[in-house]
């Protein structure tokens, strides 16, 4: 610890939980009033978890199962609406499901928070992690973080209300958990105090948007051509503050709890000297590091950077630090049939997100682990060794599916 | 997860173990404990049991962190099921081992109702797997059971080095699940395998975690030291136990897949020989064809279709289809046509089908028959969490 780096403030118990089990502590500290429900591995952990919590007493709040998703999500959005604390989730076709509700809570600006367990689309049914399904709302104002293990499954969810309800912000905030590798893993963390969750969340406070007869308004009128564009633009200019209130809210989260590293959209590992980097999200992180460790002790200039905001996209910032890379191999967790290169969304974002340096890196892709299959350490040190020909200005092939049988 | 190498093959020497070590040698290193348990009625029991193996990690200032096995089906009754801890003496070792599917190589299998140690399938398609495939070179077995060495060392395969085959007494707990009580069977377990692998976890700390926890009280001290005094601990040489016939199963490459998810169907009157289902069983249905009345309401009643039909219009049972769930012999009408028998009574029969038995000599069929009942009839409120406080 640097002397400049402040010890944290907050009181912390360590416990044993899963990811799911860690989003629900971060939910009754946050003392949510309205969940609804309806059960879908890998998300269903949390719906336990939570309504094992309101029958010990230890949360206050109203726990709806709903008949299908799609209710699910509009229960959340009005109770949101009415000026309620809301926590809301699901996975894979799941939140397909409910979509038509994913797709006007944004544009109604309801910082409903939810967690996506990320599992694969049907078909075929499948339950292991794709993170295709939280990626289906990239376009539409929902916020995406994408956590690495179960504490960042409760700092996430801290943080997803502080960004979400912020008043300049008022956006959805979906909390995107590789299924099985976090959701059903347990790991120690640490849970702060309730006193120290307040000072750092303010209560929820619509003002003068919320739905209530003391404040007669109207919510989603139908709307034509000569409003809607004016309605966007409204949106499309919030999107635009999200990042600096992800700033403070990053920044007090450290002083507070001690934790979220040094940046608060991405994480640098081991990438000071590095020539060439893998880049990736969620739990790949784990055998990405390994491998990185395993190369390092050889004698290779590798490193990683992991990926934490995916909406909004840190596009000017991870341009300034990626640009003295020679190489950058980037893994997705995801599919895009069709797309430039056929390359997978992150690749396709971080390649718009660079197009503008004048020393671009090569980038090469990795379509890997899709519908839950592992990605080890090994795997790594396939796509390390690829992008490594790429940065020695090798023609390597620009997509590469790793783990595939052939 | 089939990749890399095909499921449940040979196992090399992982990478996460320092090269060529036995599972005892090195105590400084990851370890990984497996539990092995019945979905649903041992969830809790298995769940707990990981939960207290990584709290008595941290005693000695290890870490540690649990894996469920994703494509298990723990939520359906009796399906076998796995859940791993791993412990590690830091960070960056627990994370070579972290974000796994499972792991690789087990230092200690924990195996909580022994009718599975005849091999069990997953959900996902492994085919029938050995209870010990995973483990690892010199690694423990553990199983709960009131059998011996030599009755289970029939039905599991041996291995090319020695291994250890510890027993504890008893029968299959469904401690902690909902109504059940707990039964102190995980601290029994924990006290097992403290006394045949101190390396992973040691009395002291177990113990002390106990102290800690406000909700466990002295009489889990006192489970936790009956299972201590009780395992029984054996060396199992190379090459002793089964002959190991598990043949890995093959999965085809993206080339060779037939387009647009699409697979053959089983034809009418054919039965799906790629996943058989009787590694769920822990007890199995023995038909007496000559009080049989031919009613039907076993072949009608039963939802995984096993019965067939034969030209005498009886009905035996396809065993490598039956979960063994007993509603066959619930809506019998007949006094004991239908009788439930503990599954490990049967480790020379297998699957086989035991209606030409009948046939050909049905005395000899009824003389085999009345011996299995008189051994392994199942009385279900008996058979289950039948374990006492410190027995």
């Amino acid at each position: 610890m640097t002397d400049t780096q402040s010890r944290p403030e907050a009181h912390q118990e360590q416990k044993l939980m899963t990811g799911t089990e860690a989003v629900a502590q971060a939910v009754r500290l946050a003392d949510v009033d309205v969940m609804s429900a309806y059960p879908i591995r890998p998300y269903d952990g949390v719906m336990q978890a939570v309504a094992k919590l309101i029958a010990n007493g230890e949360l206050d709040a109203e726990f709806i199962v709903a008949e299908g998703e799609h209710s699910q999500f509009e229960i959340c959005k009005h109770a949101s609406a009415v000026g309620s604390r809301v926590f809301v989730g699901s996975s894979g076709v799941g939140w397909m499901y409910a979509m038509e509700s994913n797709a006007v809570t944004p544009s109604l600006r309801l910082p409903v928070v939810a967690m996506i367990g990320n599992r694969a689309l049907d078909d075929p049914g499948a339950f292991g992690v794709e993170h295709n399904d939280a990626l289906c709302v990239r376009d539409l104002g929902w916020q995406l973080n994408w956590v690495e293990d179960a504490q960042e499954c409760f700092d996430v969810t801290l943080m997803a209300y502080r960004v979400g309800e912020d008043s300049r912000v008022s956006f959805p905030v979906g909390i995107c958990v590789d299924g099985a590798f976090i959701t059903h893993s347990q790991t120690l963390i640490d849970i702060p105090d309730q006193e120290s969750v307040d000072r750092f969340l303010p209560p929820y406070d619509l003002g003068d948007r919320i739905l209530h007869p003391d404040n007669p308004i109207s919510i989603a009128p139908q709307a034509n051509e000569d409003w809607v564009m004016e309605i966007r633009k409204q949106t499309d200019a919030a999107a635009h503050r999200v990042k600096d209130v992800i700033r403070e809210a990053h920044s007090d989260f450290k002083e507070i709890f001690g934790r979220g590293g040094d940046n608060p959209f991405y994480e640098e590992y081991m990438t000071e000297d590095a020539d060439y980097i893998l880049f990736g999200m969620g739990s790949l992180s784990l055998p990405a590091k390994v491998m990185v460790r395993r190369l390092r002790d050889q004698g290779e200039k590798v490193g990683f950077v992991r990926l934490k905001w995916f909406r909004p996209f840190p596009d000017a910032e991870l341009a300034e630090i990626l640009t003295r890379f020679k190489a950058i191999g980037v893994i997705d967790r995801d599919y895009s049939y069709g797309s430039p290169k056929q390359g997978g969304v992150l690749f396709t974002d971080l390649r718009a997100a660079l197009y503008d340096l004048e020393q671009r890196p090569k980038l090469v892709n990795f379509i890997g682990g899709l519908g839950g299959r592992e990605l080890t350490p090994e795997m790594m040190d396939q796509m390390a060794d690829i992008t490594k020909r790429a940065a020695a200005g090798e023609d390597v092939q620009t997509v590469t599916w790793i783990g595939v049988r052939e | 997860m089939p990749t890399g190498r095909e499921a449940g093959d040979t196992i090399p020497a992982s990478q996460d173990t320092q090269q060529g070590s036995t599972s005892t040698e090195v105590r400084e290193e990851a370890k990984s404990v497996e539990f092995t348990y019945r979905g649903i009625f041992q969830k809790t029991l298995a769940a707990n049991l990981c939960k207290h193996v990584v709290m008595a990690t941290l005693k000695r200032n290890w870490l540690g962190s649990t894996i469920q096995r994703y494509s298990d089906s723990p939520e359906r009754n009796g399906i076998p099921a796995k859940q791993f801890a791993v412990i590690a003496p830091d960070t960056e070792i627990l994370e070579g081992h972290m974000a796994k599917y499972e792991p690789s190589e087990l230092d200690v299998i924990t195996v909580l109702d022994d009718t599975m140690s005849d091999g069990i399938e997953c959900w996902a398609w492994y085919g029938r797997q050995p209870i010990n495939v995973r483990l690892r070179r010199g690694g423990t077995l553990l199983i709960i059971s009131n059998r011996s060495h030599e009755e289970l060392l029939e039905v599991i395969p041996q291995k090319p080095w020695d291994w250890t085959l510890a027993l504890l007494p008893g029968t299959p707990s469904m401690g902690g699940l909902w109504v059940y009580r707990d039964d102190g069977t995980d601290m029994r377990v924990l006290g097992a395998m403290a006394k045949a692998r101190p390396d992973v976890l040691e009395l002291s700390e177990v113990q002390a975690v106990v102290r800690d926890d406000e909700q466990l009280g002295e009489k889990y001290l006192d489970a936790l030291q009956s299972g201590f005094d009780e395992v029984q601990a054996r060396e199992i040489k190379a090459g002793e136990g089964k002959v190991d016939d598990y043949e890995p199963v093959v999965l085809p490459g993206w080339k060779e897949m037939r387009e647009a998810i699409i697979v053959p169907a089983v034809k009418v009157g054919e039965k799906n020989p790629y996943y058989k289902t009787s590694s769920d069983r822990t007890m199995r249905p023995v038909v007496n064809f000559d009080t049989c009345i031919k009613c039907r309401q076993c072949w009608i009643d039963c939802p995984d279709e096993c019965f067939d039909i034969t030209e005498e219009a009886l009905h035996p049972v396809n065993y490598s289809y039956c979960t063994g769930c007993g509603i066959c012999a619930n809506v019998c009408p007949v006094e004991d046509c239908i009788v439930m028998v503990n599954d490990l009574e049967f480790v020379a029969e297998g699957d086989k089908d035991v209606f030409p038995m009948w046939k050909d000599d049905s005395a000899a069929y009824h003389e085999w028959r009345d011996e299995k009942i008189e051994k392994g009839r199942i009385d279900h409120a008996a058979h289950f969490n039948a374990d006492v406080w410190a027995k």
